[in-house]
């Protein structure tokens, strides 16, 4: 554990070299609000409507695909560590793995999720 | 595509016609001056708002109401749509130009152009000036090809006076003509590649390199005019600063380094990413192009051959064998490589008639002694000339103010204008990068396009 | 002098020690690393580059940072405020946080973790999401955009950096960085050896890194000429200059990585072991910043084809053959 009492300590350390320049901003920049600079930049107008915080759903389409291979990932890497343990067994069942989830790459492609125009 | 759907952001001139119209016409011969249209605007002026308070109630001024293309009330977004004010403020506009864009998820569905950041009167300040004071004006309109601007006005002075110009200020309003069409082509291929490659990356280098050729293009201006950018160099019946002492062959070296980084240019369109980016993308296809009346290089990359230079001959092109790059595909990648391949017609065609320039006086008036020499007869003119950007009209009545030295009335029309007609009819469809993409390669001028 | 070796061992001492050397050299080194940036890409456009400030304008960073801090922090009317501002704070704390496992030489590392490959990709691959949440903090639109692609693209790329990080795991058997650059030492570098998945992997490794670090060609989060300033629009001041930092602490972390996973990390022929591994991760960072004043950048949606069609097919297909290789070899 002594490993990660270091990674914690240079937390400590990042998160404070950002709060100490975050702090110095506050202190030395000067203020002078105005509801004009306060207004969201929209090149120069008013803004035309609301800003519509929903996002489209192809981004959620992205997420679970992530989601999904990035499982696919974190099952890889124990595998990875002990391969040459685990002999030809072992290759041929990650084969397979890998050959169902290209398969379901394959569907996802021609079912269009990909297509991002 | 009815002429009544033109969006209101760009109304058609009466020149705005696909066919080309001959370039120096007597069009009607009027009799005596027109009456100006609406009563002089009398009653108190209203007070002018006090500049250091800011407003806090700024609300849209305008309900923005569908275009016909499109009844928003009837579309069936994906997501919520959302409304995208793209400039006048932003760094791809090109200058102060704005767009609303209607956007699902990412895609357009709807695109109103909003021109008149930029709106000076020059039009109407042109009547109140003698006709040699409008020419270092009119230089403001198109800011990146400055020279035929005033080629352009001085062409429609001339042909309203009837006064004839020496051969040699014909062939080197030809040099300045195609030297200047090279550096207004390099300075959009500059601006273009920001638009597909940041201003912070590969689109800045292709930026700077095209800035370090124009302003070898601009030292040729400087050494002949002695101005770098407004150069006030042509007047009614000619030039007025003849070519100096080696100045061919400083054209020569110039141009002739541009030469051969042209080359480089021509080898990027290939390239695999600026391919992606423009192949495909905003495609005008030459029915609409004509419509809309385009004109130069966005209508020869729609497939429609044409050319006032080669088609309407003036200044010196008759004499030279012209050759018009035409692509059929319409889009962006189209319109790249018409600009490019023109470069170097341009470069080709300067370095014949600078070392053809034939010998003889460069102006048929008398040097400027004062401003209201030149009297402008009653009757009216257009003159259309090929601009890098397409075919700037010109359309003068004389007997204006000034005892007749003002036109009565000088109307410009602008190829930037027309232009812009375009992105309501392209951009829905294309993601914000795509119109990004659409807005550079229509390569407008916003100063010549509110004028 | 041995009581202080003793001291060291302790393993939160130890931590504030190195923790405190690498994140003050990182800060400093980024500084830098802009000057140089600007000095390179101001050779590629036949420019000067900074030359004012300081000889050469070597000072250029520190009047920039200056500069940043004096600036006047404004917060938009509608934003969320505390999303707003903890946003770039965290951005740079996972950019720094990467630094722990990064092995700069046999003693000189933070934490030697022995799942430190993975640890280095997960915090690295969190940094998409304060952005997103930044933008979104924003109430504004460009940034909305800007953080939708930021978080899109940042989760995509992570298939393909993680795969292609495998192919050292694979072949080495090990997840700490420490010990794949041990085996590298002992049996040769994974960009050269075996010939054929390592080069790959490394070529993917550092396109993927590209994209992570939202650089051009896969800078379209950010891109100026479309969205303005993408996720930063709103921000002023130190706030968009810790967004910066991040940025690049970011891309030189991932050289740093893809020279400790890829060449050897500190093997060199002679001399001292952190400068081979400083060589390498500057040669790399150089390698990013030349693609990034060549190219132009992708369409978002180009982007997306061009990870989920050709690189994720193209990662898992490399790491089956990578492990056919190593059980070939036996």
């Amino acid at each position: 554990m002594a490993n990660y009492g270091t990674i914690f300590v240079l937390f400590l350390i990042a998160a404070m070299i950002a709060l100490i320049l975050w702090t110095l901003a506050s202190v030395l920049g000067p203020k002078a609000p105005n509801p004009r600079k306060e207004r969201p930049f929209e090149c120069g107008n008013p803004p035309l409507g609301p800003v519509v915080r929903r996002v489209s759903v192809k981004f959620y389409i992205v997420a679970l695909l992530f989601i999904v291979f990035d499982i696919e990932t974190v099952f890889l890497y124990p595998w990875a560590v002990i391969f040459s343990e685990l002999g030809w067994l072992g290759f041929w069942t990650m084969v397979t793995f890998v050959a169902i989830l290209g398969l379901g790459l394959v569907y996802v492609w021609k079912k269009g999720a990909l297509d991002w125009a | 595509m009815a002429v009544a759907e033109t969006p209101p952001a760009a109304p058609v001139t009466p020149a705005a016609q696909a066919t080309p119209i001959a370039p120096v016409t007597q069009v009607a011969a009027s009799t005596g001056p027109l009456v100006p249209s609406g009563p002089p605007r009398d009653g108190p002026i209203p007070p002018i708002r006090a500049a250091r308070t800011p407003r806090t109630d700024c609300k849209p001024t305008k309900a923005f109401v569908p275009e016909p293309h499109l009844d928003l009330s009837t579309y069936e977004a994906d997501a919520d749509l959302m409304t995208l004010s793209l400039g006048p403020q932003h760094p791809s506009t090109h200058g102060v130009f704005r767009v609303v864009l209607y956007l699902d998820g990412e895609q357009i569905v709807k695109a109103v152009p909003y021109p008149g950041y930029l709106h000076r009167g020059v039009e109407k300040l042109c009547e109140k000036l003698m006709a040699s004071n409008i020419t270092p004006i009119i230089d403001k309109n198109d800011y990146v090809a400055p020279m035929t601007n005033e080629q352009a006005v001085n062409m429609a002075f001339e042909s309203l006076m009837g006064v004839e110009v020496p051969v040699r200020a014909r062939y080197l309003r030809t040099v300045l003509a195609e030297t200047q069409r090279v550096a207004s082509h390099l300075l959009w291929l500059g601006t273009f590649g920001m638009d597909l490659g940041g201003a912070l990356g590969g689109g800045t280098s292709l930026f700077m390199w095209c800035f370090r050729e124009r302003e070898l293009i601009l030292d040729l201006f400087e050494n002949l005019t002695g101005c770098r950018f407004h150069y006030n160099t042509h007047t009614v019946g000619g030039n007025r600063h003849d070519v100096p002492a080696g100045w061919p062959e400083m054209l020569h070296r110039t141009l002739g380094a541009i030469d051969e980084r042209l080359d480089q240019y021509l080898g990027m369109l290939e390239h695999p990413i600026f391919s992606a980016r423009t192949k495909g993308v905003g495609v005008i296809d030459a029915d609409l192009a004509l419509e809309l009346g385009l004109t130069g290089p966005l209508l020869r990359a729609s497939g429609v051959d044409h050319d006032l230079r080669r088609d309407a001959p003036y200044h010196a092109y008759a004499e030279v064998d012209l050759k018009v790059f035409v692509e059929d595909a319409g889009d962006c990648w189209a319109r790249s490589k018409v600009r490019i391949e023109e470069m170097r017609e341009s470069i080709r065609i300067s370095r014949i008639l600078v070392d053809n320039l034939p010998p003889g006086p460069i102006c048929s008036t008398k040097p400027l002694k004062m401003v209201g020499q030149h009297k402008l007869p009653p009757g009216q003119v257009y003159v259309g000339i090929e601009t890098p950007r397409g075919e700037l009209g010109t359309w003068l009545i004389g007997g204006g103010a000034n005892k007749g030295s003002s036109p009565y009335r000088l109307k410009i029309r602008s190829p930037s204008l027309h232009a812009c007609a375009v992105i309501p009819y392209v951009l829905p469809g294309c993601s914000l990068s795509d119109a990004i993409a659409i807005l550079g390669s229509l390569d407008p001028v916003m100063g010549e396009v509110d004028r | 002098m041995n009581e202080a070796l003793e001291l060291l061992a302790n393993p939160w001492i130890h931590g504030f020690v190195f923790g405190a050397v690498i994140v003050t050299a990182l800060m400093s080194v980024t500084a830098y690393i802009t000057w140089f940036e600007r000095k390179f890409a101001a050779r590629l456009h036949s420019r000067m580059g900074p030359t004012m400030v300081g000889p050469k304008g070597l000072l250029q960073p520190i009047a920039d940072g200056l500069k940043m801090i004096q600036k006047e922090d404004i917060v938009p009317r509608d934003a969320d405020r505390l999303l707003f501002n903890a946003a770039p704070a965290i951005t740079l704390f996972f950019a720094l946080a990467v630094a722990a496992v990064i092995p700069f030489s046999p003693g000189l590392l933070a934490s030697n973790l022995d799942i430190g490959v993975l640890y280095a990709l997960a915090v690295s691959g969190l940094m998409g999401f304060p952005v997103w949440v930044g933008a979104w903090a924003s109430n504004n639109k460009y940034a909305l955009f800007g953080g939708m692609r930021a978080v899109a693209q940042a989760i995509s790329y992570e298939i393909p950096m993680v795969l292609s990080a495998l192919v050292p795991v694979v072949l080495a058997g090990s997840l700490s960085i420490g010990q794949i650059v041990e085996y590298q030492i002992e049996h040769g570098w994974f960009a050269f050896w075996p010939p054929g998945p390592g080069i790959f992997a490394f070529v993917l490794f550092m396109l993927t890194a590209l994209a992570e670090g939202n650089r051009i060609p896969f800078d379209i989060p950010e891109a100026e000429s479309e969205l303005v300033a993408g996720p930063t629009t709103e921000y002023t001041g130190i706030k968009f200059g810790l967004f910066a930092s991040a940025e690049y602490i970011h891309s030189l972390l991932a050289s740093a990585l893809g020279a400790a996973l890829f060449l050897g990390g500190w093997d060199g022929p002679f001399g001292i072991p952190v400068f081979w591994m400083l060589l390498k991760t500057c040669m790399l960072f150089v390698g990013v910043t030349w693609i990034r004043w060549t190219l132009l950048r992708f369409r978002s949606d180009q982007l997306m084809a061009l990870c989920w069609v050709y690189l994720v097919p193209g990662a898992l297909g490399l790491l089956l053959i990578t492990g056919l290789y190593v059980h070939v070899r036996g």
